[in-house]
């Protein structure tokens, strides 16, 4: 059995929901006696590539070409379905990252074959080839069989741990077969914001909500998460009001996250907003109302007046980080 | 201008989620349907376009007569006509299939899906449906403006924005930013009982997936408190403690 996985790169190299990916695929592949294809779009060097191996790729196959460094959904699709054919996959593993999103079902389509996305297990093959998936966005799971002889699964970042699994490195250049007329999308320019830790990869998130009253308290929150070492998100009613751009908004019509450690501050946990965090592995929530219902889905809580509570933490956290 | 919007019939968001027939069926008494929130803003922006460029907006969805209270909303919203394709929605898979049916001969110049429902959480409409149709596609797209046969348009990526170009016709996934919704006023619900809704019967396909069961997330332990006075021990405890820093 072939296992093939998207190795998403950017700027020529590979971010850790790439590893994740190839580990899981290679996990796949010692329970079935199969082999892991790792498929790398865009001109990645050698040593890069190699990278791919240690997780457990016994194959890399690196199709260079200037128009693939940036991401494409058409073309990489052509891409991958074309190695998957190629090598005879019988499962494609993709990091449900924004780029995957757009390609895993481009890809299910043209392989004509079932597709399960945010898949937070293992497949289990006792009975048919069952996944399990997040739905109602954090409120609950569903397992999922998938019926076809090729399957798709967009495994969910941040949710497999990257395993050492070294192989001998085995890259083979493959030709990308595209004409420039198969580049009907074209990227005109990337922003990406540096220096920040971006929320879905996020170890650590801070949230502020309404309870701190204004954009103008939110160093409450950016001092926590800068001595932590974590990013910042926000409820629905702060991005609603432009406190806070859109793109920090966690819940049920935002990021769904799952980081370690979730900090809520302010915010009283609306069904919506647990949706988006309720994978959290450990919450703390800080809420001048005790009736918060944040607290029912907290591991720990502080019922109080934000602003005298987060000078302490922040100045704990320091001390925390100085030794 | 000739637009597409993919529409989607889901629970409410304060939706409690129950499970019956031993944890297989998701449980839809009393539960009040929407149009997904994406799809809304979806036809928003179809609108917004249609309104600058002239043109029509259909609304399509998969499903049973009872979604119909959600098309009405939509042609009370603005669309100019509406199609159910009278089937269940099994997966999505199932969904494109039934759409790209229908749409492969109706020459759109641009089919929006929403980012994803807020119920299954798939988000994938959108490629499955620009891979069976043969068109380019943008997912998570927070602008869209439209020059000709070229759309600007921007979109999510993991941690940033990318601006990009793409050739009409093109299928796109509306991300929140994209615009804001409009609520349907009486002029508009009164037009909507007489806008076309056109029921059509689903071609054969073939399932690919199938759902085993449900299992709601195990609840939680109960809160340990800390007093505001030790507040700073916070940090303390989740590092020896919950050992999570």
């Amino acid at each position: 059995m072939n296992i093939l996985v998207f190795a998403e790169q950017i700027d020529g190299s590979f971010k850790k929901s790439t590893f994740e990916a190839v580990s899981y695929a290679s996990q796949i592949a010692q329970a079935h006696n199969g082999n892991v294809t790792a498929v790398v779009p865009g001109n990645v060097a050698d040593d890069r590539l190699a990278e791919l191996a240690l997780y457990g790729a016994n194959k890399i196959v690196s199709v260079k070409h200037d128009n693939l460094n940036g991401f494409n959904a058409e073309t990489y699709t052509k891409v991958i379905c074309n190695t998957a054919s190629a090598e005879g996959s019988s499962i494609v593993v993709i990091s449900n990252t924004y780029s995957g999103k757009s390609l895993a079902p481009r890809v299910a389509a043209r392989l004509k074959a079932g597709i399960a996305s945010g898949v937070i297990s293992m497949p289990n093959t006792n009975a048919g080839f069952v996944v399990r998936r997040n739905v109602f966005s954090g409120k609950a799971f569903a397992d999922v069989n998938l019926t076809t002889a090729i399957k798709v699964l967009a495994i969910t970042p941040n949710t497999f741990n990257t395993l050492e699994n070294a192989q001998s490195v085995n890259i083979v250049n493959a030709e990308s077969g595209l004409a420039d007329a198969d580049f009907t999308t074209k990227s005109v320019e990337i922003n990406r914001v540096t220096g920040k830790i971006p929320l879905t990869e996020a170890e650590i998130v801070i949230s502020g909500g309404r309870g701190l009253k204004g954009p103008e308290n939110w160093h409450l929150v950016e001092d926590l998460a800068n001595a932590l070492g974590a990013a910042t998100a926000c409820s629905k009613p702060v991005s609603d009001m432009h406190w806070r751009p859109h793109s920090e908004h966690v819940g049920q019509t935002g990021i769904t996250i799952k980081p370690n450690l979730y900090i809520a501050i302010g915010i009283s946990g609306a069904i919506q907003h647990l949706a988006g965090v309720s994978s959290s592995k450990v919450i703390v929530a800080i809420n001048k109302d005790p009736e918060a219902p944040f607290f029912k889905a907290a591991d720990y809580g502080i019922v109080g007046d934000a602003f005298e509570i987060m000078p302490k933490i922040i100045e704990a956290a320091k001390a925390f980080k100085a030794n | 201008m000739k637009i597409l919007v993919c529409v989607s019939n889901v629970p409410d968001t304060t939706t409690k989620v129950i499970f019956t027939e031993n944890n297989t069926q998701f449980n839809t008494a009393g539960v009040q349907f929407i149009i997904n929130p994406y799809d809304e803003l979806s036809l928003t922006r179809g609108l917004e376009l249609t309104e600058k460029l002239g043109g029509t907006v259909t609304v399509i969805t998969v499903g049973l007569a009872d979604t119909e209270a959600s098309i009405r909303k939509a042609l009370a919203i603005g669309a100019t006509d509406a199609v159910r394709i009278n089937a269940t929605p099994t997966d999505a898979y199932f969904v494109a299939e039934q759409i790209a049916a229908f749409a492969k001969d109706q020459n759109f110049d641009l089919i929006f899906t929403g980012r994803e429902s807020i119920d299954y959480n798939g988000g994938q409409v959108c490629g499955l449906l620009a891979e069976m149709l043969g068109l380019p596609s943008v997912n998570v797209i927070t602008s869209i403006e439209i020059d000709g046969n070229t759309a600007n348009v921007e979109r999510d990526i993991d941690g940033g924005r990318e601006k990009l170009t793409a050739s009409l016709p093109l299928v796109v996934s509306a991300q929140k930013e994209l615009t804001e919704p409009r609520i349907p006023n009486m002029r508009g619900i009164m037009a909507a009982r007489t806008k076309p809704l056109t029921v059509v019967e689903p071609i054969n396909a073939e399932a690919t997936s199938a759902s085993v069961g449900f299992e709601l997330p195990a609840s939680k332990g109960s809160v340990k408190l800390i007093s505001v006075e030790d507040a700073g021990t916070l940090i303390g405890i989740l590092h020896n403690e919950a050992k999570i820093i």
